[in-house]
């Protein structure tokens, strides 16, 4: 698949957001009594940034972005518009919250509760985006939504600790330690993704796709010759060389730096996590096959 | 889910005013009949007319495609003359009124009409209308005329008319309804093109066994049952090895071939006689037609005794060697015959052809049988001409087609003509399941057009003493000088291409840059490619076009094109004519022509326009209507010196090929009434009637005359009747080829009359062989190779056919560039990557271009689709299009010439008989192309620019919606 | 219930492309368009066109098929598409089975062609919405056209005939009965998505001629004699 980018900062935007509040919810539950109500506002406001940016991206996604409200519609069938719902609704929760928080309105913990399920939620949608795809097999898998949870809680938590070294340095070195923990956990999920991927076997062939028993099938001729869009969409077009180099990039930048650095500078750690993860999220869609790339592999 | 918004169903313009008009389409030379929708006067939809007889409302990718056509931005529009001062070539142009630009070429033509005309040429190339171009050359009094044919398939014209008086194409084709099994040799794909694939299509569905005989597997043979790869230019070996196959297990219709052909006629075998090979005849004998003298001996088995052909109750010896009474020694003509192809073994074309002989023999064995006992039988009682009743039609149900493949190499007309003698040898000719003729084929061997006979033809301001091209039957009926030099300008129906029926536009160029035989003054070309994919010698052509004498004037001093659209080849007008589209004009597919008759019988018929002409466009007839009446040719001024004709319309109606003659350009709804067929006085209301009837006009011959029309009494006496032939006299199939040896005994000195000059007579004697033979081509000899080791050839895509459209913005999305197609192996032997760049090179020139494996071509073969790659800038496309950055012309490496021989003499790179051009004879040498050279097609030109009048080119994006109420962003 | 559907006869298809410019002509100016043509006349052209033809070959040289391929919606009994648009933009009609696209609600987000196996959508990428085959809904269904013409354009369109159109719910229809009888197939059935249409796969016509039936009776050597100096009749072992 073409990594779209709107796509690559809308996950990874909200999934630290998602994250970000996550951890929020858990340091009030745990150890609310002893912090402002500043941490809790800013907090909220950090996490309402992302959602917005991430909110903003995925416009550029659409062909019509007027229509964007009718993406509710379909709940009943479709995870995209589950998530059309999830995602104001969760920024609503994260807007109560903040504001519950700042106006000293009560009801944090139960707002944050709601919040929170709201966040797993979003979490599920948004990877059954891609997990329900049945025939993107590297999709298709449980993996998908685990990693989007893993990793967007690990780069949230991770940006937790880069906002508690300025906002509540004493949480800081607990949050860092959440955070390196839940990274430690992203290498185990993303790594299993990575190698099941690696090794899967495509179940559609050209045999399967044009229903011809020979093992020696070659197209030559897709149809056109100056592209289309089943070529534009499907393909990334970059050389195997730049795929593995995005594949480094993954693995410093989501895993090897940030576990380095969370401990002694959360926001560097924060940033490389981010920049690593918009090269996961790239991969995340090149690792994809499409089974119709199998019809536009030649021209003539 | 709620309701949809978008209704998916009803009209998106339900206020449009709508019609429907009918016309033919000329998207390739297949003429389908069609249904243009209109939406407020633009082309909403473009169908096949379900009632038209040709394509049944089947429609290809072209005709699909006719709207990107008349909307292209590559249209001419306006009248232009190169600007004063600017070079030909530069492209540069200036508007100009017809007013002046009648005056210019009445002023030029009319001095040259008057002073010697033959300093006028007019080539056309997608010519639909040779009988108008044809009559106009001929009254202005000029040799100098020609269509494509030459390039084309003259071939396949000349090898099997001159052989069954019919042929391929629109005069006949198989009759796959009825056959049981087809070979297709030589042919991607046709320009009978939509009724073949429709009876391709239902011949498989029954059952038909379809085998393809070529170099590569692309078009039709994609589907064949079998695919046979032969090496180009072998096809006659396989056909001679086929035929001696066949009769060394007695698999021919004998009684098809005593009665029918020529098989049994005794042949003057008599070395010293001056009429060695000719048949001998019988002076008592019934001659027939005077004018074709019948007047044959067969050698009777039964009485054991010489007879007059065709005696009740004889039966025809056809092996032997007889002394006739008079002591001549004869042979009948099919022993010649198994003479001739006694050492043609299926082993021995092995080693030509690359098929194995078990294969030939398998193919030759199933043809065969499959001809000898799956006989049809029609309950159709007719009467053959010598007066026999036969109370049914029999056929034996094989088929075949074959086409450029076959005629495009300088052996093609003696391998075409083993292929009509194979079909006859089958019992297939114009019988059910096999070949079927069509109207006004057949015609007598050869058609009784002859070409003008010396330069006394040719004389200032009088129409040409003959018709400018014909079919040679005689050596008398060359058009040459009393040196035994060509008088036309292409050098046709000389010596050196003696039976050119199509003349060779090939070399009208670099003959008249030569000044060889002489120079011209103006050069007219319609609808022709000349300066690209029309031309062999692309490059060198160009050159030619804008070469100039010492005295600084253009060796070629005047070039006229007339084209709807912005070719390679404006760019080298001094005057250019801006066409109409076939939408916007009058035309008839005329039975004078090439008409779109069925094997039932007779069919032409008409475009009208169904749109206004755009701009000042002017259809190329109505110019021709107009230069012919300035200039008062005398079939176009009436009696008093006035204009006879006020428009091509009118001229239509009310011409006659000879005063009350009652045969005119259409054959349909002829008299006053309207209620005559084929023939008729003028009627005023013809186009009416043909609009009426959906712009055809369709002829049924009853049963008993639809078959067997060669030897046909019943269809012989209408023929005559309706115009269609002159004489009646029964066509029998030229087994043994007389004609050829009368050119045979002129080459040898052994006959009066006109004599080949000295130079030339080893060629003559050698290639007008009257039984057919395998040679390889021409070019062979003068090519090393070892250093050129493989074939190259073109083919033409279905969506592409005729290459007439990389202005449609829709078809060249399917075919944007081309590739050269090579067998994996022979590619990765060379050390070329699928995909990659490289050069192929001739000892002419070379290309570089991409290569792509294949698995779908012979090891020693590569091709490409033709006439995809087009010079930068060319059809209003942007300089940097696909077509010519990566896109490429085969042409290139193409020579129209051979190389200069001991006297320095240059033939032209044609067959030697017929002056077909042998594009598909080239050798090549393949190598990949280096790192670093650049990464596009070479040659490149120079980037054309548009002209005045031509409309802006839509950049960035378009979408046709046709209507005032366009949606989106519409064209 | 009514599913109407292409069948695609593999066994016919010489690839000439009438279908993939004649869908276009129809659809462009019809109720699906207009369908853009991107750099119509520069380089990489190229367009929204419902319908393609692709090449492909098969087996190695000198046993090769050149197999084409004609493509386009397979209007899936399950269609994976639909499900998965949020706005239901994508939809199957119930009541003759035929995919559709509701370009008045499309929001462009392309999700539906990620699902789809096949490739046989296109984005529109001047109206920015998703297209693809219509069956010419807005043809088949017209009263004022001849009761043969209303079928999609391709199949009307196609010369050799390989392309039938019909319910193939309904067993006694051409489609249904093509199907059943030259082995009619889906294509990727692994994907579960039930196409509706199908392809009909090549056969292949042989002629088996046995050496004991090359001779017969009436053999024209017994009127002629045997050529190439040969025994009349020819021996097996000569036949062979």
């Amino acid at each position: 698949m073409r990594p779209a980018f709107s796509v690559l900062f809308l996950t990874t935007l909200i999934g630290a957001g998602q994250g970000l509040f996550i951890t929020l919810f858990f340091v009030e539950l745990l150890a609310g009594s002893s912090l402002s109500a500043g941490f809790f506002v800013g907090g909220s406001f950090l996490a309402l940034v992302l959602l917005g940016l991430g909110g903003i991206s995925s416009v550029f996604h659409l062909g019509h972005p007027e229509r964007a409200w009718r993406a509710m519609t379909m709940w009943r069938t479709s995870w995209l518009a589950r998530e059309g719902i999830a995602l104001p609704a969760f920024i609503a929760a994260v807007f109560a919250y903040g504001v519950a928080h700042w106006l000293n309105l009560g009801y944090t913990l139960v707002i944050g509760v709601v919040g929170v399920v709201l966040a797993i939620v979003l979490f599920v949608c948004t990877g059954m985006i891609y997990g329900a795809i049945k025939v993107l097999k590297e999709w298709a898998h449980p993996l998908t939504i685990v990693n989007f949870i893993v990793l967007g809680c690990a780069s949230g938590t991770t940006l937790a600790a880069a906002y508690a070294s300025f906002a509540a340095p004493e949480l800081t070195i607990t949050l860092a330690q959440a955070a390196f923990a839940l990274t430690v956990l992203g290498v185990v999920t993303r790594v299993s993704s990575l190698w099941r991927n690696a090794t899967l076997r495509p179940t559609s062939t050209l045999q399967t796709a044009i229903g011809i028993r020979h093992p020696r099938i070659v197209q030559k001729s897709q149809g056109s010759m100056g592209g289309s869009y089943n070529t534009r969409e499907f393909f990334h077009g970059k050389s195997a060389s730049f795929v593995r180099g995005i594949l480094v990039m993954l693995v410093l930048g989501v895993f090897v730096l940030p576990l380095a650095l969370v401990m002694v500078l959360p926001l560097l750690a924060f940033i490389v996590q981010y920049l690593g993860l918009l090269a996961e999220r790239w991969y995340f869609f090149a690792e994809a096959q499409h089974p119709q790339n199998l019809y536009y592999q030649g021209k003539s | 889910m709620s309701a949809p918004i978008h209704d998916p169903i009803s009209s998106p313009s339900p206020d449009a005013k709508t019609e429907t008009k009918t016309t033919t389409c000329y998207m390739c030379a297949c003429r389908c009949g069609i249904k243009v929708h209109l939406r407020d006067g633009e082309v909403r939809y473009i169908e096949g007319n379900p009632d038209h007889p040709l394509n049944k409302g089947v429609i290809c990718a072209k005709g699909g495609s006719g709207i990107m056509k008349q909307y292209s931005p590559a249209r001419l529009t306006k009248p232009l003359r190169r600007k004063p001062g600017s070079e030909r070539g530069a492209n540069e142009f200036e508007e100009i009124s017809w007013d002046e630009t009648f005056a210019i070429l009445e002023k030029r033509l009319s001095h040259l009409r008057a002073t010697d005309p033959k300093k006028f040429a007019l080539f056309t190339g997608r010519d639909q209308m040779q009988a108008l171009t044809g009559l106009f050359a001929r009254q202005f009094g000029t040799p100098n005329y020609a269509a494509h044919g030459g390039f084309c398939s003259v071939n396949m014209a000349a090898g099997m008319i001159y052989t069954i008086g019919g042929s391929f194409w629109e005069f006949g084709g198989p009759d796959l309804e009825r056959a049981k099994v087809f070979y297709m040799i030589g042919t991607a794909e046709d320009h009978h093109s939509n009724p073949l694939k429709s009876q391709i299509g239902d011949f498989k569905r029954n059952g038909g066994r379809f085998v393809a005989i070529n170099p590569v597997r692309s078009g039709y043979a994609a589907i064949a049952d079998e695919w046979i790869p032969i090496k180009p230019g072998t096809d006659g070996a396989l056909i001679l090895a086929i035929i001696r196959e066949i009769i060394a297990l007695g698999l021919y219709d004998r009684d098809f071939l005593a009665r029918y052909t020529n098989s049994g006629q005794l042949v003057n075998q008599d070395e010293a006689s001056k009429d060695f090979g000719m048949f001998v005849r019988n002076p008592e004998g019934d001659k027939i037609n005077p004018l074709r003298p019948h007047n044959f001996y067969w050698w009777d088995r039964l009485s054991n005794k010489p007879v007059d052909d065709h005696t009740k109750g004889a039966d025809p010896c056809l092996y032997g060697t007889f002394e006739m009474p008079d002591g001549t020694t004869a042979k009948p003509a099919f022993q010649l015959l198994k003479e001739r192809v006694a050492d043609c073994t299926p082993e021995w074309a092995e080693g030509i052809t690359g098929i194995s002989a078990d294969t030939i023999k398998r193919i030759a064995h199933e043809m065969g049988v499959t001809a000898r006992d799956q006989k049809i039988e029609l309950p159709i009682p007719w009467t053959d001409w010598w007066g026999e009743e036969h109370e049914t039609v029999t056929g034996n149900p094989v088929a075949f087609h074959a086409m450029r493949g076959l005629a495009a190499h300088s052996n093609g007309f003696q391998t075409i003509r083993s292929l009509a003698i194979l079909m006859s040898l089958l019992g297939t000719i114009d019988r059910p399941g096999g070949f079927r003729h069509k109207a006004p084929y057949p015609r007598a061997i050869p058609p009784n057009a002859r070409p003008s006979k010396g330069p006394e033809a040719v004389q200032p301001n009088t129409p040409l003493g003959g018709a400018p091209l014909g079919w040679p039957e005689t050596p008398d009926d060359l058009f040459v000088d009393g040196n035994g030099q060509p008088v036309r300008l292409d050098k046709g129906f000389s010596w050196e291409h003696p039976l050119s029926a199509h003349g060779l536009m090939h070399n009208a160029i670099t003959n008249a840059w030569r000044g060889d035989p002489y120079p011209i003054d103006t050069l007219l070309l319609f609808m022709a490619n000349m300066a690209w994919n029309s031309s062999m010698n692309t490059s060198e052509v160009r050159k030619m076009l804008t070469d100039k004498n010492a005295d600084g004037g253009y060796k070629i001093p005047f070039i006229v094109v007339c084209d709807a659209f912005q070719s390679e080849t404006t760019a080298f007008a001094d005057l250019i004519l801006p066409d109409t589209t076939y939408l916007e004009r009058h035309d008839c597919m005329s039975m004078l022509d090439r008409p779109i008759s069925e094997y039932d019988g007779p069919v032409d018929s008409v475009r009208i326009p169904v749109l206004p002409p755009t701009g000042e466009c002017k259809p190329f007839q109505e110019v021709l209507i107009e230069l012919a009446s300035r200039l008062k040719f005398p079939a176009f001024t009436t009696a008093e010196g006035t204009r006879k004709f006020k428009s091509y319309p009118d001229f239509v109606v009310n011409y006659e090929t000879a005063p009350g003659s009652g045969i005119g350009f259409l054959s349909g709804w002829r008299g006053k009434d309207g209620d005559k067929a084929m023939r008729g006085e003028p009627n005023p209301k013809q186009w009416e009637m043909y609009e009426k009837n959906g712009c055809f006009f369709q002829y049924h011959l009853p049963p008993s005359s639809q078959y067997m029309r060669n030897w046909n009494k019943g269809y012989m006496e209408w023929a005559q009747q309706s115009g269609m032939r002159r004489d009646n006299d029964p066509i029998i199939i030229h087994i043994y080829s007389e004609l050829l040896q009368g050119f045979r005994l002129a080459a040898e000195g052994k006959r009066p009359g006109k004599q080949p000059p000295d130079e030339l007579r080893q060629r003559v004697a050698t290639y007008f062989d009257p039984l057919p033979f395998w040679y390889a081509p021409l070019e062979d000899e003068q090519s090393d190779l070892k250093k050129y080791p493989l074939n190259a050839l073109t083919q033409r895509p279905m969506a592409m056919y005729h290459s007439w459209d990389s202005q449609n913005a829709w078809l060249r999305q399917i075919h944007t560039y081309n590739y050269l197609h090579v067998n994996s192996r022979t590619a990765a032997a060379a050390g070329i990557t699928d995909g990659g760049w490289m050069w192929v090179e001739s000892q002419w020139g070379k290309v570089r271009c991409l290569c792509r494996y294949s698995e779908a071509v012979e090891p020693g073969t590569v091709w490409t689709w033709n006439a995809i790659g087009k010079a930068s800038g060319a059809w209003n496309l942007t300089g940097d299009a696909n077509e010519a950055k990566q896109g490429f012309l085969l042409n290139h490496l193409i020579s129209e010439e051979l190389r200069a021989n001991a006297n320095g003499k240059r033939f032209s790179n044609s067959d030697p008989i017929t002056g077909q051009a042998a594009w598909y004879d080239v050798r090549v040498r393949i190598y990949p192309a280096e790192a670093g050279e650049a990464e596009e097609s070479f040659p490149q030109f120079e980037t054309m620019q548009p002209v005045a009048g031509m409309t802006e080119r839509k950049m960035g994006w378009q979408a046709w919606f046709a209507g005032k109420n366009k949606k989106g962003g519409a064209l | 219930m009514t599913q109407l559907a292409l069948v695609i006869d593999l066994n016919v298809c010489v690839g000439c492309h009438a279908c993939v410019t004649n869908c276009k002509q129809w659809n462009t100016s019809g109720a699906a368009g207009a369908l853009v043509d991107c750099n119509p006349y520069e380089q990489d052209p190229n367009g929204t066109f419902f319908n393609r033809v692709q090449t492909f070959e098969v087996g190695e040289f000198p046993q090769t098929e050149t197999v084409h391929f004609p493509k386009s919606c397979l209007h899936c009994e399950d269609p994976a598409c639909v499900p998965v648009c949020p706005t239901g933009a994508s939809y199957k009609r119930k009541e003759d089975g035929i995919v559709l696209v509701d370009y008045d609600k499309c929001i462009g987000c392309k999700y539906c062609s990620w699902a789809c196996p096949y490739g046989v959508r296109e984005f529109d990428e001047q109206r920015k919405v998703m297209t693809k085959c219509t069956l010419c809904v807005d043809r088949i269904y017209d009263e004022s056209l001849p009761e043969e013409r209303r079928k999609p354009s391709c199949v009307l369109a196609c010369p050799p005939g390989a392309r039938l159109f019909g319910d193939v719910h309904d067993p006694d229809s051409e489609v249904s009965v093509a199907i059943r009888e030259r082995g009619g197939y889906t294509l990727m059935p692994e994907a579960n998505t039930k196409p509706a249409n199908h392809y009909l796969p090549r056969r292949k016509t042989t002629v088996t001629v046995r050496s004991d039936e090359l001779y017969r009776s009436d053999n024209p050597h017994k009127i002629d004699g045997a050529p190439f100096d040969k025994n009349l009749p020819p021996t097996t072992e000569e036949l062979n």
